[in-house]
């Protein structure tokens, strides 16, 4: 059974791989890769941020935090060492985990809204840092003179295309493996800590550390996003670690669904394309952005495929039972 | 980080008097915002992330208001009547909807009340910073104590704040309103059951919340300049007073506000770049060690 739902989460991915390599063939112009590699940044970041979220019920204010930690460290590595991107990529991995590590001991004890307001507060301290330590990060100007890209294994990531290539990997191996972290035992492990903390903790549950553990690792999909970021802006800027990306990837949830593991994929769709046509449109973005989001929040109630698959429940639940009213 | 010019001010009568009256302002603006906040908190149980704009409305109430009257006065007692009422629209229509719902859905309505309540002043009075001037009555020398310079209209505003102080504790602690508040903030089934229409008292509280931060704003006025998204870092600074004093204990808002208007005020001297950050950590010191804040029952 877990093998063949692996062996399905392996090749849908592969099928969406090969959808996402033949967009440039299909269409011209820089438009719908570019789309995609925003896409595929903010959805591995607004998609781990539900592995808190929708799986284990803690509602982080903070989560921006790792996308701008996985995109100044990537960056600094890449300007600073002599590292290779691999090598990069893998010690960026590390760093997150280890932050995470250390942040998330201190915050998943905490009650629902403190641990909002704490994870809120090590985001801001982050940002402050580096806003403060112009030295390493170049302060509110941002790591400038673009991130340098040497070729590694055959792949020439200056390349436009095969970095479109690259991030569209990123995102396809980031959502399988998170999907089978969510299907597996420490899944639903998870789940149960969500749902009723207290009966998972006489079950014999360390609540705490599953909490950690998912803290960590919703952490490092989130600055693999920020390093897909800081290779697309080629660079790395105050704003990834503000705190308007926390409140991004909520909004991203909350439009898609938390229910569905694609619902945060979804959203980050809609709101990239909301936000490029109605900055296009009209300056007042905000009234609109507001209105949109009430229109979930209070007139759905949850995200659109949350929305739909109830729905669709709903339709066979009423079909099945007709019958047997008839 | 320049702790040498710290020390060299803590040293000097002078400049402790000049930053401590900064710290009293900064301070008192803060509490009369988080104390709305640590209110709502209270008794209805939402982290109301639209508080700034309540300050925001405030402040540009009170400039037009100014503006068209010339009297400070009216200004004020516009600015937080107007905000009282915003508040009060935004509770009734929209904030009411998502009671006992999850955090997460009482985050985005706030989320989105905040991007709207900015564009509307936005497009009302334009993204430029607007300055609202020094009162006619308050254009007096400053006074000079030990070497400090202390403008008489500072004095005004820490008086005018620390009144509403008092009168708020004195109001909730004696009155038969108050403990009314009290008791739904404890137990509202039993205040419901009791015949008190609970959702009066809800919108009240949203209310007085909304106009405290429209006193702050209109108090703020003529020493802060206006921008579309100033309530932002009121905001998150008002979160950190309530989370170090305690959700829900307006005497911890007071206490924090003291404390986080004197982080600034002398940081801004010793490690200007860094005062946020020192912020930050004092809050998650006091979170680690005492997670319901200086002042908070044990309610969570």
């Amino acid at each position: 059974m877990v093998r063949r739902a692996a062996l399905a989460d392996v090749l849908g991915g592969a099928a969406a791989f090969a959808v996402l390599a033949a967009v440039p063939l299909l269409i011209g112009g820089k438009a719908a890769p570019d789309f995609v590699i925003r896409c595929a940044a903010y959805g591995l970041f607004a998609t781990s941020l539900n592995l808190l979220v929708g799986y284990g019920g803690m509602i982080s204010f903070g989560h921006g935090m790792f996308f701008g930690l996985g995109a100044y460290a990537f960056g600094l590595l890449m300007q600073r060492t002599a590292l290779s991107i691999p090598a990069a990529f893998a010690l960026t991995i590390l760093i997150a985990a280890a932050v995470a590590t250390v942040i998330g001991a201190i915050c998943v004890r905490l009650k629902e809204i403190y641990f909002a307001f704490v994870t809120l507060a090590f985001q801001m301290l982050i940002h402050s840092l580096i806003i403060s330590w112009v030295g390493l990060t170049g302060g509110d100007q941002g790591l400038r003179g673009g991130i340098p890209r040497p070729v590694f294994l055959g792949v020439d990531l200056a390349n436009r295309i095969q970095l479109y290539l690259a991030c569209g990997a990123a995102l396809v191996i980031g959502l399988v493996l998170m999907h089978r972290i969510v299907a597996s035992q420490f899944g639903y492990t998870l789940r149960m800590t969500r749902d009723n903390a207290e009966r998972a903790g006489y079950l014999g549950v360390d609540v705490v550390r599953v909490r950690l553990i998912a803290f960590v690792l919703a952490a490092v999909f989130a600055c693999v996003g920020g390093v897909v970021m800081s290779l697309f802006v080629s660079g790395a800027y105050p704003d990834f670690a503000d705190w308007t990306v926390s409140g991004d990837g909520m909004f991203i949830n909350m439009l898609g669904g938390i229910n569905v593991f694609l619902g945060p994929m979804l959203g980050t769709v809609i709101l990239l394309l909301l936000n490029d046509t109605v900055t296009r449109l009209t300056e007042h973005d905000g009234i609109v952005l507001g209105v949109v989001i009430l229109f979930f929040a209070i007139g759905l109630r949850k995200g659109l495929l949350d929305f739909v698959l109830d729905r669709i429940a709903e339709r066979r639940a009423t079909a099945v039972a007709s019958p047997e009213r008839g | 980080m320049d702790l040498a010019a710290l020390a060299a001010c803590i040293a000097n009568p002078g400049c402790v008097v000049t930053q401590a009256t900064s710290g009293f302002i900064v301070g008192m603006l803060l509490f009369l915002v988080a104390a709305g906040l640590t209110l709502i908190f209270g008794v209805l149980k939402v982290i109301n992330f639209a508080h700034g704009a309540f300050y925001m409305l405030g402040a540009y109430f009170a400039f037009a208001l100014y503006q068209s009257s010339g009297s400070f006065a009216l200004a004020l007692i516009g600015g937080a009547a107007g905000s009282g009422v915003a508040a009060l629209a935004c509770e009734r229509l929209l904030i009411s909807r998502v009671y006992g719902g999850s955090v997460l859905m009482q985050l985005l309505v706030c989320y989105a009340l905040v991007l709207i309540l900015d564009d509307v002043v936005r497009m009302v009075w334009g993204n430029d910073f607007l300055s609202m001037g020094m009162p006619a009555q308050f254009q007096v020398p400053p006074l000079f104590v030990a070497g400090g310079v202390v403008p008489p209209f500072y004095l005004f505003l820490i008086a005018v704040a620390l009144a509403i102080a008092v009168a708020l504790g004195l109001a909730l602690a004696r009155t038969r309103l108050g403990k009314v508040v009290r008791a739904a903030a404890h137990n509202p089934q039993m205040v419901s059951a009791l015949g008190i229409n609970t959702g009066l008292i809800y919108g009240l509280v949203f209310a007085l919340g909304g106009a405290l931060a429209g006193m702050a704003g209109a108090l703020a006025a003529p020493v802060r300049s206006l921008t579309p998204g100033m309530g932002f870092s009121i905001l998150i600074d008002s979160f950190i007073v309530t989370v170090i004093g305690g959700m829900g204990s307006v005497a911890g808002a007071l206490v924090g506000a003291l404390l986080i208007g004197f982080i600034r005020a002398f940081g801004s001297v010793g490690f200007p770049l860094f005062t946020d950050g020192i912020m930050y950590m004092v809050m998650v010191a006091v979170l680690v060690t005492r997670p319901t804040g200086l002042f908070g029952r044990n309610a969570g």
